[in-house]
């Protein structure tokens, strides 16, 4: 990157380790940036979406379509007064939601958005992303208790039981997908799925994908799994004490959760970034060849964003269609159905494996 | 000082710091929290030391999944931050303090006994996979202990249950296969009745 003389005067002025500090900090910003303008639109989404589902029109007063209403929102919220309640433990009350928020971004470290586009290949990127989505219900925990209330803690024990249950099948489900790409390594993981569509995990694997995009949901509490919050049984659960920028910031770290959780399930399960269509592929071979649109429909950054958004349409889809599951019958599915059914995908997969099997090689 | 060693020292610094906090805080929440921080900080050190999987996996196994099964007891307890206050006397200080005597008794001897190496850092090609070589170790020259460890983890597992499973009588449960079974005309019956008038 060429930089103005001046500027690059400075720049090399700086000591090594500086450098380092702001080049990464602009990273994070370039990731960080985007990621909150899409939270912002999710919402418009879901609620223009749901409306829809129920034939309704949804948000259409702000702006041109209502567009203008994420901003609206932002700008309530932010101006709000803060109430810490007098009984609460303020220090705790205050940093949850900043824990709620923080693993919701540093997981998007590991992620490749196109095939020369990361901030970090680390060799065990997809470990890195399982400590990174377990420890989000740290903030969950510690806001149910910190507010000092009991529908807030009760939200909280059933959230962390919940993400504690969900976390193994959602665990699991990864292994299958490390067992067949050999790596635990983003990259290598979506190198793997090339070949078209017919190449993607998502076919030999589909037990897992199935098990591992319903963890998901479970894991971002949310409907038909937003029993932390129930509105009908306690309120609001763990941020019912929450009120303005408290709130917009587990709000925020949900439909962070949200993207990261379609993102991946994009990632390890439907090739990321990879295009459907392959240079050798019965149909890829023809249309990669077209002048403007072959370079569109080759692989590329609009594929994971188009696969991400499928992923984010299925949760609203699902908020919008399924009643709220009861409790035992969330533990029920979580220990007794989707575990189980993990372990014999896993096992069969290893007798494939061993077997020499085509699909898993 | 280089970057690598501010960062070392940054996070050894507050490893010992929470480390302290966390025996010191009579809170147990903060207890909990401050162990949570102890760990957090010990695998960043374990990923200066170039051992990613250890450091990744004891963030994952120890912060997102023990810890949280700590903080979930704690946090239903009653806690009567009085009672723990008072009193720290009677028949536990005398025992307290002979452990704390015979662990500091252990400490002095194998620290004065020079068994510290110092081991110079093997800085590692750029490809080397720390979790692939683990695995083939562990699976190969380790594969016993390896085995017997998991087996020992295994029956620990089912005697936890096992303790403190009691089957109680008179517990109301639903069978949930049923629930999944039952047809509409189980449940509602129609008759066919002719409407009748108050005479």
């Amino acid at each position: 990157m060429a930089l103005p003389d001046f500027l690059n005067n400075y720049w090399i002025l700086l000591p090594e380790w500086m450098r380092l500090v702001v080049w990464t900090g602009i990273k994070i910003g370039m990731i960080l940036l985007p990621v909150i303008i899409c939270v912002a639109y999710l919402t418009y989404f879901e609620r223009k979406a749901i409306g829809y589902f129920h034939s309704r029109k949804g948000p259409n007063r702000v702006g041109p379509w209502g567009l203008g209403q994420p901003w609206a929102d932002v700008f309530k919220m932010l101006t709000k007064e803060i109430v810490i309640p007098a009984k609460s433990n303020n220090y705790l009350f205050i940093i949850a939601p900043v824990l709620a928020f923080a693993p919701a971004v540093a997981a998007w470290a590991v992620i490749p958005f196109s095939p020369t586009m990361t901030l970090a290949n680390i060799n065990a990127g997809l470990l890195y992303l399982l400590a990174m989505t377990s420890l989000g219900v740290y903030g969950v925990l510690i806001a149910g208790w910190a507010s000092n209330s009991k529908y807030a803690l009760l939200g909280a024990m059933r959230s962390a039981a919940q993400i504690v249950a969900y976390e193994i099948a959602m665990g699991f489900a990864l292994v299958g997908v490390l067992m067949v790409s050999n790596s635990l390594n983003i990259g290598d993981i979506i190198e793997a799925q090339s070949g078209g569509i017919t190449g993607w995990f998502m076919w030999p694997l589909f037990g897992l994908f199935v098990v591992y995009f319903i963890s998901g949901v479970a894991e971002t509490n949310r409907a038909p799994f937003d029993v932390a919050e129930g509105e009908s049984e306690i309120v609001a659960g763990f941020h019912v004490e929450y009120g303005g920028f408290g709130f917009a910031v587990f709000f925020l770290a949900e439909y962070a959760n949200m993207i990261l959780i379609s993102a991946l399930t994009a990632i390890m399960f439907m090739g990321g970034w990879m295009s459907p269509f392959s240079e050798t592929g019965p149909i890829g071979q023809y249309l990669l060849d077209i002048p403007f649109l072959g370079a569109l429909l080759g692989d590329g950054f609009m594929w994971l964003a188009l696969k991400t958004s499928f992923f984010l349409l299925l949760y609203l889809w699902f908020r919008a269609t399924f009643p709220r599951y009861r409790y035992d019958q969330i533990m029920r599915l979580g220990w007794k159905v989707l575990i189980p059914v993990t372990i014999v995908w896993i096992f069969g997969e290893g007798i494939a494996i061993a077997l020499g099997w085509k699909p898993w090689l | 000082m280089t970057f690598t060693a501010f960062l070392f020292y940054s996070f050894a610094a507050v490893t010992v710091a929470a480390a302290v906090n966390m025996i010191t805080i009579r809170n147990p929440i903060f207890a909990a929290l401050s162990l949570v921080l102890v760990f957090v900080s010990s695998a960043g050190l374990w990923l200066l030391m170039q051992a990613e999987f250890l450091g990744i996996v004891l963030v994952l196994v120890y912060v997102g999944a023990v810890m949280v099964m700590f903080l979930f007891v704690v946090m239903m307890l009653d806690i009567n931050l009085e009672e723990m206050r008072a009193g720290f006397t009677g028949p536990y200080l005398w025992a307290g303090l002979l452990v704390a005597v015979i662990m500091a008794a252990e400490l002095i001897f194998v620290l004065k006994g020079g068994n510290f190496i110092e081991v110079p850092t093997v800085l590692h090609p750029e490809g080397y996979s720390n979790t692939k070589e683990l695995g083939s170790v562990l699976y190969t020259e380790h594969v016993y202990s390896f085995e017997i460890a998991a087996v020992i983890l295994l029956v620990a597992i089912i005697a936890a249950i096992a303790l403190t499973f009691r089957r109680r009588t008179g517990t109301k449960h639903q069978n949930i296969s049923d629930q999944v079974k039952v047809q509409a005309k189980d449940r509602l019956k129609v008759i066919d009745m002719k409407s009748e008038r108050k005479s």
